[in-house]
């Protein structure tokens, strides 16, 4: 058993080590290694479009994450003061964000923005004095807003989780010793339940960063890190793309690592 | 006192319009929006026209064959992972020292956090016609191929969800109560009777969650069998693709769409049964 148990570590790491191995080779060819070199990094770095799908990326992944941060974190503490009924309901909202299949998501944000846009860009013309009436179409505002449904579903449930196995004791004791609900909130519940929002907006971010498919659909005209790698594997796998893809695997892992220590830190 | 209910409920009420509007706004507007194009009709130039008909439903076998390979290859992937990920976990829980195992453990899900799309696209890099074929025609094995079949996006799929299959029963196993295993043995069970009428039998929560967490998953793929099926191996999430960005026809894939969904909920139903006879009422959770 032993020997299979490594045999499916091997199987695990063997394609990521041939990427990174890869990234750092100095021919341009993906079947034998010529020599160790940087100039695929260079050559990812200074390519304009590349750049830009990374900003992108940044962007919206940043944006959602932090979002999802707050409205989750606010979402767990309102659903600690409501009945069963009502949990009952988010649950299932929630639990429909994760469960729903990425290409469903997509495709749900993109058609109702759709039906939105094609209701409310007559308006926004008739309305508008001037000669250019803004549009509103889809970009950076649909995607964040798909990344923030799952990712906020995210940060609901861990935060939650970090809730209920807080120490009542110290919230019962603030509020004997007369602290305003917000005191108490703030110098109790917030420093205990903070490590799980943290964890929570890492873990969303990741994922925002990592998604091709919800983005895919309701990109419009922009392009997204995953969006333009898997533009470009269409093309055919280049060095450059190995080599963005092993400082996306370093951030991603380092960041995951982050999150499962705050995750795991007891106070 | 009545003042002070009032606000407890307009604090609770703040707290949770947030995530209200964004539920119904990102959620459950778009899956009316989805389930109302459903029974509409394709405009002339694309996209969508109203109308109220079952039309897309009826034409639900125009796309059977993204239906049977999806139907066909996400369970048989999801089978095939737990084949995989059951001595995996196995060992993690009972064979190794609790240190090494958070240090395993890590391991095991680092490649679930970095991107399916990496890791899918490496896929391409092995199994392409400079991978393994090459050095198979180095030692005289000639001519074949193992990009764009069902294999290989089998094999992604394995890669890609072992490790979302392995966590549930890890923590199935890990939850395990050991004295029961020593009561087993102490009575004069084999090692091998033990597993089959303790350990087995206790992990297969576990089992069910990882099963129906990846075939659900599965039922919505698009990047595995698009990078490793080359094209010829259609998932129903392809045919989404297509339909929605290429094809504009987007009654019909709002059907499909709705037709997936309710497909998930049952795989999700039939496994909670399943659970709930096999387990009375224990719960696994993932996170």
């Amino acid at each position: 058993m032993r020997a299979f148990v490594i045999a499916v570590f091997g199987f695990l790491y063997l394609p990521i080590a041939l990427v990174v191995l890869f990234s750092f080779n100095a021919g341009r060819n993906a079947s034998e290694i010529v020599g160790f070199s940087f100039r695929w990094y260079g050559t990812a770095l200074s390519n304009p479009f590349l750049v830009e799908a990374l900003q992108n990326t940044l962007i919206v992944a940043s944006t959602s994450a932090v979002l999802a941060a707050v409205f989750g974190t606010s979402a767990a503490l309102g659903l600690a003061r409501v009945g069963p009924r009502t949990r009952a309901v988010f649950d299932a909202l929630f639990g429909a964000a994760i469960v729903v299949p990425g290409v469903v998501i997509g495709i749900a944000t993109l058609v109702a923005l759709v039906a939105l846009f094609a209701a409310v860009n007559p308006l926004l013309a008739s309305a508008w004095p001037g000669p250019n009436p803004p549009r509103l179409g889809l970009g950076y505002s649909s995607i964040i807003a798909a990344h923030g449904l799952f990712s906020m579903a995210l940060v609901t449930m861990i935060v939650r989780a970090r809730l209920g196995s807080l120490s009542r004791d110290l919230v019962e004791a603030s509020s004997d010793l007369y602290a305003t609900p917000l005191t108490t909130f703030r110098s109790i519940v917030l420093p205990q339940i903070f490590p799980a929002i943290l964890a929570g907006l890492l873990l969303a971010f990741t994922f925002s960063f990592d998604d091709f498919i919800i983005a895919f659909f309701v990109a419009g005209a922009q392009t997204t890190l995953p969006i333009y790698i898997f533009a470009s594997i269409r093309r055919g796998v280049t060095p450059e793309i190995n080599a963005i893809a092993t400082i996306v695997l370093i951030a991603s892992v380092a960041m995951v690592l982050v999150a499962q220590a705050l995750l795991r830190r007891r106070s | 006192m009545a003042t002070a209910t009032a606000r407890r409920t307009l604090v609770t009420t703040l707290l949770l319009a947030p995530a209200t509007a964004w539920l119904v706004v990102f959620l459950v507007l778009p899956f009316i929006a989805v389930i109302v194009f459903s029974v509409g009709l394709r405009a002339p130039e694309g996209g969508y026209q109203a109308a109220f008909t079952l039309a897309q439903y009826a034409n639900l076998g125009a796309r059977s064959t993204a239906f049977w390979n999806t139907m066909v290859l996400a369970p048989a992937g999801a089978l095939a992972c737990l084949l995989v990920a059951y001595p995996v976990a196995y060992y993690l829980a009972l064979r190794v020292s609790p240190r090494r195992r958070l240090i395993l453990l890590a391991l095991v899900v680092i490649p679930f956090w970095t991107s399916l799309l990496m890791r899918t696209y490496a896929w391409m890099y092995i199994l392409g016609a400079r991978g393994i074929p090459a050095f198979l025609d180095l030692i005289g094995i000639p001519d074949v191929r193992l990009l764009n079949t069902p294999g290989s996006v089998m094999l992604g799929i394995v890669y890609g969800y072992l490790p979302l299959m392995i966590l549930p029963i890890y923590v199935s196993l890990e939850r395990l109560d050991r004295r029961l295993l020593e009561a087993s043995a102490d009575l004069g069970a084999t090692p091998v009777s033990t597993f089959l009428g303790v350990t087995l039998p206790l992990s297969l929560p576990g089992v069910m969650t990882g099963i129906s967490l990846v075939t659900i998953l599965l039922l919505g793929e698009y990047l595995i069998p698009t990078l490793l099926g080359g094209g010829k191996v259609f998932f129903i999430g392809n045919a989404l693709v297509d339909l929605f960005l290429q094809s504009r026809n987007w009654p019909f894939g709002s059907a499909i769409a709705v037709t997936l969904v309710v497909a998930s909920v049952l795989v999700l139903l039939v496994a909670n049964r399943v659970t709930a006879r096999i387990s009375g009422a224990r719960q696994v959770d993932l996170i």
